[in-house]
C-alpha cells in the first residue's frame, strides 16, 4: 500500500511543480502570422527567450475583435498582441488593455505619437504607389506622386486601391494638393469629392495584403497603392513593378497587453526587450518594415543598403506622411460606413 | 394500460432526438439572432431595420444580391436544361459517364474552383490570351475582378445543383407520352414543348429554386472574383461583425435574407401545388 502512495504523491508533486514552473516562465504572444511573425521570431522572440530565460509561445490574431472576445469573456490567454495602431487607438478607448509601465519599457527614441498609456507602436509600414513596368513608364514618364495616380489622362490604366477609407482619404487630399503638414483633421468632404473623380478608373478594391501582391504580380492592375513589405516580397518573386516612397503613408502596428493577461509582469519585461534599439534594428534586417525606435538606426546593425531599403530610415521617412491613428481611432467607424456608401453609389 | 403507456414512452424518445437537435441548433439560435436584431446600442429598437431603409447602400446591396442570383439562375437554366435533356436521351452507360462529368466539379472544393476561375479569367489569363492570339481583341478584357467574373464562377459552381434534380425528374417522364404525341401528328418541337417540358416542370422548378436560394448566400466567390466591385448581403453581414462587432445589424440582415427566402419558398410551394394540380 505504501509504494503506490509515494509514487502517486511524487507524480502529483512533480506535476504541480512543472505546472507552476511553466506558468512562471512562459508567455503567449499573438501576431499576424506569415513573413511578419517569422521576422518577429528571429528579432524579438528568440533573443528574448535567451535573455530572460523564458519560453515564448506563439499564436495568431486577425485583429482587435480577437482581443475583445478574450477580454469580454474573461478568459485571456494572450500576454502580448500585435494589431494595427488604429485598432490599438480604438481598443484603448474601450479599456481593453493593461497600462504599460514605462519604467520597464524604455520609450526614448520612439516618436511620441507612438507612445500611449496602454499601447506602443512597434514597426512602421508604408502605403506606397507602385506601377506595372510592363504597361507604365515605357515612354520614360513615370508617376511621381499621388496627383499622378489620380491623373488618368496623363497616366491611363487600371487603378487598384485598398478597400478601406484609411489611407485613401489622405491620398485623395494629397492628390488634391493639400499640404502634407496640414492634412489633419482630414477634410472628409473634399477627400470623397476627389475620390469620386477616380472611381471610374478603380478596377479592383483589394482587401488583403496577399491579394494586393497577387494583383501586381499578375499584372491585373497598372497602378496600385500597396504596403511596401508586400510589394517588396512580390518584386522578389518576379513582379514587374516599380514604386516610390514619395508621399508614402507611414502607418504602424502596435503591441499591447490585453486586460487580465495571465503573465503581465513577464510580458512587460519581454515587451521592453522587443522595443530595445537592438531588437528593433534586427527586426528590420528580416523584413522591409521599419523600426519605430529611431535609435535602431544608431546601433550599427543596419548598413547603408538597409537604410535605403527600410521605409522608416531617416532618408526615406522625410518624403512620407505619418497617418494619425488618433484621428482614425476617433472617426474610423463613421468613415468605414461612409466609404461603403461611396462605393455603392 | 401502464405497460402500454411505458412502451409508448420508450418508443417516442429516440424520435425526440432529432426534434431536440432541431430546437437547440436551429430554432433557438434563430430566435436568439432574431431577437438581437431588435437591439441597438443596448436598447430595444428598430434602428437596425430603419437603417436599411434610410441608408441607400443597404438597398443597393440587397438589389445587387437578388440581381446576381437571378442572372446566375437564368443562365444555369439555359445551360443546364439542354445538358440534362441530352444526358436523359443517352444510353445508361453514356448517361452514367456524363453524370460523372457533372459530379466531379461538384465534389471539388468551391474555393479551389473559384481560384481556378481567377487564373483562367485574369488579365494575362487563358481566355484573354486566346482572344488576343486570335486577334479578336486588342487589349485584354476585364473578366475577373468584376460582376461578369463573379457570375461565371457562380454559374459553374451552381450547375450540378440544377442538373441533378432536373435529370432525376426527367428520368421519371414516360417517353411513351412524347411518342404518342408524335404518333398523333405533333411535330418534334411541339411534342417537346407541349408534353416533355411541362412534365419536367417539377424538376425544373426544384432545381431553379435551389440554385437561386443558394446564390443568395454566396460569399467566397463574389469576394474573390468580384475584386471589391460586387458587394452582396453575406459580405455586409461579415463586415458588420468584424468591423463594428455589431451583432444586431448583422442579425437584421440575416433576418431580411431569411424573409426573402421564406417568401420565395412560400410562393414556390403555392405555384408548385398549382402545377401539380394541372
Amino acid at each position: 500500500m505504501k509504494r503506490p502512495f509515494t509514487l502517486s504523491t511524487a507524480i502529483f508533486l512533480a506535476t504541480v511543480q512543472l505546472a507552476s514552473a511553466a506558468q512562471a516562465d512562459e508567455i503567449l504572444v499573438s501576431s499576424g502570422g506569415g513573413a511578419l511573425q517569422d521576422a518577429q521570431r528571429e528579432a524579438f522572440f528568440k533573443p528574448t527567450e535567451k535573455a530572460l530565460n523564458i519560453k515564448i509561445n506563439e499564436s495568431t490574431a486577425t485583429g482587435l475583435q480577437d482581443v475583445r472576445v478574450q477580454v469580454d469573456s474573461g478568459s485571456v490567454s494572450w500576454d502580448i498582441v500585435d494589431i494595427s495602431a488604429e485598432e490599438c487607438a480604438i481598443g484603448s478607448k474601450q479599456g481593453l488593455f493593461e497600462p504599460i509601465d514605462y519604467n520597464i519599457v524604455k520609450a526614448d527614441g520612439i516618436d511620441p505619437s507612438m507612445v500611449h498609456k496602454d499601447w506602443i507602436g512597434q514597426f512602421y509600414y508604408s502605403t506606397v504607389m507602385a506601377w506595372n513596368t510592363d504597361t507604365v513608364g515605357k515612354n520614360g514618364v513615370k508617376p511621381k506622386d499621388w496627383a499622378d495616380f489620380y491623373d488618368v489622362e496623363k497616366f491611363p490604366g487600371t487603378r487598384s486601391v485598398y478597400d478601406h477609407p484609411r489611407g485613401n482619404l489622405e491620398i485623395a487630399l494629397l492628390a488634391d494638393g493639400v499640404d502634407p503638414a496640414k492634412l489633419y483633421p482630414l477634410d472628409v468632404d473634399r477627400a470623397f469629392k476627389k475620390l469620386a473623380t477616380l472611381k471610374p478608373s478603380i478596377g479592383i478594391w483589394w482587401n488583403s495584403g496577399a491579394q494586393s501582391a497577387q494583383l501586381i504580380k499578375d499584372g491585373e492592375a497598372d497602378f496600385i497603392q500597396i504596403w511596401n513589405g508586400r510589394l517588396a516580397a512580390a518584386m522578389r518573386d518576379g513582379a514587374k513593378a516599380e514604386f516610390t516612397y514619395n508621399q508614402g503613408l507611414l502607418m504602424a502596428d502596435c503591441f499591447l497587453i490585453p486586460k487580465g493577461a495571465p503573465h503581465k509582469d513577464l510580458a512587460m519585461k519581454a515587451l521592453a526587450m522587443f522595443m530595445s534599439p537592438e531588437q528593433q534594428a534586427t527586426f528590420a534586417k528580416h523584413i522591409d518594415y521599419g523600426p519605430v525606435n529611431a535609435k535602431a538606426f544608431e546601433t550599427g546593425i543596419l548598413d547603408d543598403a538597409d537604410r535605403k531599403r527600410v521605409n522608416s530610415s531617416p532618408e526615406n521617412a522625410k518624403s512620407q506622411v505619418m497617418v494619425s491613428d488618433e484621428w482614425w481611432g476617433e472617426h474610423g467607424t463613421e468613415m468605414i460606413e461612409r466609404w461603403q456608401n461611396f462605393k455603392q453609389q | 394500460m401502464a405497460i402500454a403507456g411505458k412502451s409508448h414512452g420508450v418508443r417516442i424518445w429516440p424520435l425526440a432526438a432529432p426534434g431536440i437537435a432541431l430546437v437547440s441548433f436551429v430554432v433557438l439560435p434563430f430566435l436568439w439572432l432574431g431577437g438581437l436584431s431588435f437591439i441597438a446600442g443596448g436598447e430595444i429598437s428598430l434602428a437596425n431595420y430603419t437603417r436599411m431603409i434610410e441608408n441607400s447602400s443597404y438597398q443597393a446591396i440587397i438589389l445587387r444580391t437578388l440581381q446576381l442570383s437571378a442572372i446566375v439562375t437564368l443562365v444555369v437554366i439555359v445551360i443546364g436544361y439542354p445538358t440534362a435533356y441530352y444526358i436523359n436521351t443517352r444510353s445508361r452507360i453514356a448517361a452514367t459517364f456524363l453524370l460523372g462529368c457533372v459530379a466531379i466539379p461538384f465534389w471539388t472544393s468551391l474555393l479551389v474552383r473559384t481560384y481556378a476561375w481567377m487564373v483562367i479569367l485574369q488579365r494575362n489569363g487563358i481566355v484573354n490570351g486566346w482572344l488576343q492570339d486570335l486577334g479578336l481583341i486588342e487589349r485584354p478584357l476585364r473578366l475577373s475582378n468584376s460582376f461578369l467574373g463573379t457570375s461565371v464562377g457562380m454559374i459553374h459552381i451552381m450547375l450540378p445543383f440544377f442538373i441533378f434534380p432536373l435529370y432525376s425528374a426527367m428520368k421519371q417522364i414516360d417517353m411513351d407520352l412524347v411518342r404518342a404525341a408524335r404518333g398523333l401528328g405533333a411535330s418534334r418541337t411541339n411534342a417537346f414543348w407541349q408534353i416533355f417540358v411541362p412534365l419536367s416542370g417539377p424538376g425544373l422548378f426544384a432545381g431553379s429554386l435551389l440554385t437561386f436560394v443558394l446564390c443568395l448566400g454566396f460569399y467566397v466567390t463574389p469576394q474573390l472574383l468580384g475584386g471589391g466591385n460586387v458587394t452582396v448581403i453575406s459580405m455586409k453581414i461579415q463586415e458588420n461583425i468584424t468591423n463594428y462587432s455589431d451583432w444586431g445589424a448583422a442579425s437584421a440582415l440575416g433576418v431580411v435574407l431569411l424573409v426573402i427566402v421564406g417568401v420565395l419558398l412560400f410562393g414556390a410551394s403555392r405555384l408548385g401545388a398549382r402545377l401539380g394540380a394541372q
